[in-house]
């Protein structure tokens, strides 16, 4: 019986072991044939991602996020703070009563690239936005263990003093337009006094970034520093709003009953 | 070294150093004020002492001997060496970024000096560094033995092995002074992956012409292995590195790819620089070296092939299993459970395909601690493929995932597997090499072999130990229904894990540093011992050899 079930697969294999003797003498085959073979599964998982539309959710309410947030953004990948937190909570129950609702698609659409992460040595930072206080984040970037004295994260107290430059803010937000973040001309335009002004609340450019950006935008000195917008202003800016981008997940998802 | 090229040859070199150093130059203008000018600065150094090497011997006279009539060695040699040297600092490098989750404070309080931004560098300096080089070396060791033809050309192999080291010198530089694309196992910014594009065509045009010359009818197995290493690295590098840059004389760029979909790539990438940057090419050092120093011909070569096509075909699917229960569609988590847990096939079919071979020498396995290196090192690929196919099913993703477990699992793979494998090889390959009798000291490739597995059981069951540890403590209940540990308390008791972590690291290393020491040793003081028959077979090897008829 198993004999003659696994004929036609030894058949199969004597008949590929006599074409591969003769097909193993071109190099030209085999580079074809490693082409071929490794190229379906990455076609078959990826490009259906871009055409099937249910793949992201629609949120209208998404925004983009600011120059501020933006430059907050860079300077976290640039710290490497994703080698340690996620921002991707999962479908289980046990984190999303840790970190709150379960992460959606939309929420990381404008993500180039996407922060997920493959390892929680800190906490999933994906509802870290308005957790904590503005002060707690400042200070627990400049020194975690004055606050949690266990922590064995770096401390970042050099952001305090770097000033956040802004010159290349409207390249870098044209060039997330290129691939395909919708900020207009006037955003773009207007970048580099957007990332100053949200850091600066009483200044007159602030208008513009409610204006830009929505009435919901933080607007505040994050770093509690009046004299100048430093790279701290920007890192907790991002991390301030990081997923209130859109309400979509608190509005599908109930709270989980006790 | 350089006295083996012509003056044609050596004028050729330096008209490319010069040339790249001019490009390190307009980096360095353009960007005067950005990170990507600093990137420019270690270029033109880097090229310039390349430059300074070259001049050195510009001027001695053109090689007398019959070069056809040997293996093209020198950058074999060279390659050897260096991937030696980037094993120590990537190790080292990661002994100190382990060091720094068990004591935090061990870092100068500097920017560049945070775990962040030092990780990548251990990352990349033993992948591409250690990694990376031992496959480059042993590649063309492998292709010309295996072909009895010696390599094409003098200056491509050169162009290949230092273009891929500025390539690495210019990531570990970058990542420091905070440049990074953040994508895993892929930072290197835009610049430094085009320059890797023309490297890594460059090698596989030097691939095809060596075994396009080869006297010998069929390819070898090991010639498949570092084929598809060469031909899927690129196809992954291009595709999940595609980014717009937001100025040409800035370093940053962003991906083209977001969310899901740049998740997907990415470790569509991530999982597939494992399969055929730490598996392929790395079992191409396996199908050869094993064999050889066993003295037994390979098992069974219909296994081989049946290896070879399922982990080309099977490996590609799996990276998904990454991505288990996030924002990523179903079925596409589905198709990434089902081909890894399918990958188990060809995954032990190679790894029984070379224990299978030591049938009949397991006396040598014995007493003969390099072949030992690589037995072990086939015991842990069925090991860490087997345990990689057991984390892909959803469940038991879902406690290991994001935990310490997965970082256990790839130091199995890549302290047991790669490291292993490489060590053994060149432990096998320097007095070959060098024209050597054998090593300088067979008790220091004893000891190695000894600190390396110690080191290696040392760090992965505490890794196990962390990393299930903390995945039950996050999903634990308490009596009222609540989750019972905070994640402070998860991270706290992961202290004692992060210092045996240490521990076998800093065995690990130590290891590395006697092997480094070890083939120096062979180099300057073990006598001449030139082997028989190792020399092209056809003489006139200028002419592309015909592969003989059926």
């Amino acid at each position: 019986m198993l004999r003659r079930l696994l004929k036609p697969f030894a058949r199969f294999f004597e008949f590929h072991a006599r074409t591969h003797y003769r097909a193993e003498r071109h190099s030209m085959a085999l580079t074809v044939g490693i082409i071929l073979a490794a190229g379906v599964g990455g076609f078959v998982e990826i490009a259906p991602l871009f055409t099937i539309a249910d793949t992201v959710e629609d949120a209208p309410d998404m925004r983009v996020y600011t120059p501020l947030e933006q430059a907050g953004r860079d300077i976290y990948i640039r710290e490497g703070c994703y080698a340690c937190h996620s921002q991707m909570i999962r479908t289980l129950r046990d984190e999303v009563e840790r970190y709150g609702p379960y992460s959606l698609a939309v929420e990381s659409k404008y993500d180039h690239p996407m922060l997920w992460g493959s390892k929680r040595t800190g906490p999933d930072l994906a509802r870290v936005g308005n957790k904590y206080s503005d002060d707690w984040q400042v200070r627990h970037l400049m020194n975690p263990r004055a606050l949690v004295p266990q922590s064995v994260m770096p401390q970042y107290a050099f952001l305090q003093d770097a000033p956040l430059i802004t010159a290349d803010l409207p390249d870098r937000l044209a060039a997330l337009r290129a691939v395909g973040v919708p900020y207009s001309d006037e955003m773009i335009a207007n970048a580099g006094v957007d990332a100053l002004a949200q850091a600066r609340p009483d200044s007159a450019e602030a208008g513009g970034v409610f204006e830009r950006y929505g009435d919901e935008t933080a607007v505040r000195t994050f770093d509690g520093r009046t004299d100048r917008v430093t790279e701290m202003d920007a890192l907790v800016a991002y991390l301030q709003v990081l997923g209130n981008l859109t309400d979509l997940p608190d509005a599908i998802q109930p709270e989980v009953e006790e | 070294m350089m006295s083996s090229l012509t003056a044609t040859e050596r004028s050729r070199a330096f008209m490319i150093t010069m040339t790249v150093l001019l490009g390190g130059l307009v980096m360095a203008a353009v960007g005067h004020g950005d990170p990507i000018g600093m990137q420019g600065w270690v270029v033109i150094l880097f090229t310039a002492v390349v430059g300074v090497v070259l001049l050195k011997s510009f001027d001695a006279p053109d090689p007398v001997e019959d070069r056809s009539a040997s293996y093209y060695d020198d950058p074999t040699r060279v390659g050897i060496i260096i991937a030696l040297i980037w094993a120590v600092i990537g190790m080292g490098v990661g002994l100190w970024v382990a060091s720094m989750l068990a004591w935090p404070n061990l870092r100068f309080d500097a920017a560049w000096s945070s775990f962040g931004r030092v990780r990548p560098v251990h990352t990349s300096g033993v992948i591409f560094g250690f990694g990376g080089n031992a496959l480059i070396a042993t590649s063309f060791h492998i292709m010309q033995r295996t072909s009895r033809a010696r390599m094409p050309n003098q200056v491509l192999p050169w162009f290949v092995l230092i273009g891929f080291n500025l390539f690495c010198v210019i990531a570990a530089s970058g990542y420091l002074m905070g440049i990074t694309q953040s994508k895993e196992y892929a930072e290197p910014e835009w610049y430094a992956d085009l320059w890797l594009v023309v490297v890594w065509v460059a090698y596989f045009i030097l691939y095809m012409r060596t075994l396009a010359r080869r006297n010998e009818p069929h390819i070898y197995v090991a010639n498949w292995y570092y084929l598809a290493f060469i031909l899927v690295v690129a196809v992954l590098h291009i595709v999940n590195n595609l980014a717009i840059p937001a100025s040409l004389t800035g370093a940053k760029s962003y991906s083209a790819f977001a969310g899901v979909q740049d998740a997907m790539t990415q470790w569509w990438y991530g999982h597939n620089a494992v399969a055929f940057f730490l598996t392929s090419g790395f079992l191409g050092m396996l199908y050869y070296f094993l064999p050889k120093r066993a003295g037994r011909p390979i098992y069974s070569y219909r296994l081989s092939i049946l290896s070879f096509w399922g982990i080309v075909f099977f490996y590609i699917w799996a990276g998904s299993h990454h991505l288990h229960y996030t924002a990523l569609p179903h079925w596409v988590q589905t198709l990434g459970m089902t081909f890894s847990v399918m990958l188990l096939v060809p995954s032990w079919a190679s790894a029984g395909n070379a224990l299978m071979t030591l049938n009949g020498a397991w006396h040598k396995v014995r007493d003969d601690a390099t072949l030992r290196f690589m037995m072990v090192a086939a015991v842990f690929y069925g090991l860490s493929t087997f345990e990689g196919s057991f984390m892909a099913i959803r469940p038991v993703n879902g406690l290991s995932h994001y935990t310490d477990w997965t970082v256990g699992h790839v130091h199995a793979g890549a302290m047991g597997w790669v490291a292993l494998i490489s060590f053994g090889s060149i432990y096998a390959l320097t007095p070959v090499l060098w024209r050597r009798e054998a090593m300088y000291s067979w008790k220091a490739v004893e000891l190695h072999f000894w600190l390396a597995l110690s080191g290696t059981v040392i760090y992965v069951f505490a890794m196990w130990n962390s990393g299930i540890i903390q995945g039950l403590m996050w999903r634990t209940y308490g009596e009222t229904g609540t989750l019972k540990y905070s994640f402070l308390e998860s991270m706290i008791a992961m202290h004692p894990y992060y210092v045996a972590r240490a521990l076998g690291g800093l065995l690990f290393l130590a290891g590395a540093c006697v092997g480094l020491w070890n083939v120096l040793m062979t180099v300057r003081h073990m006598p001449r011992h030139a082997p028989e028959r190792d020399y092209p077979t056809s003489s006139e090897a200028t002419e592309p050899a015909v592969p003989a008829a059926e």
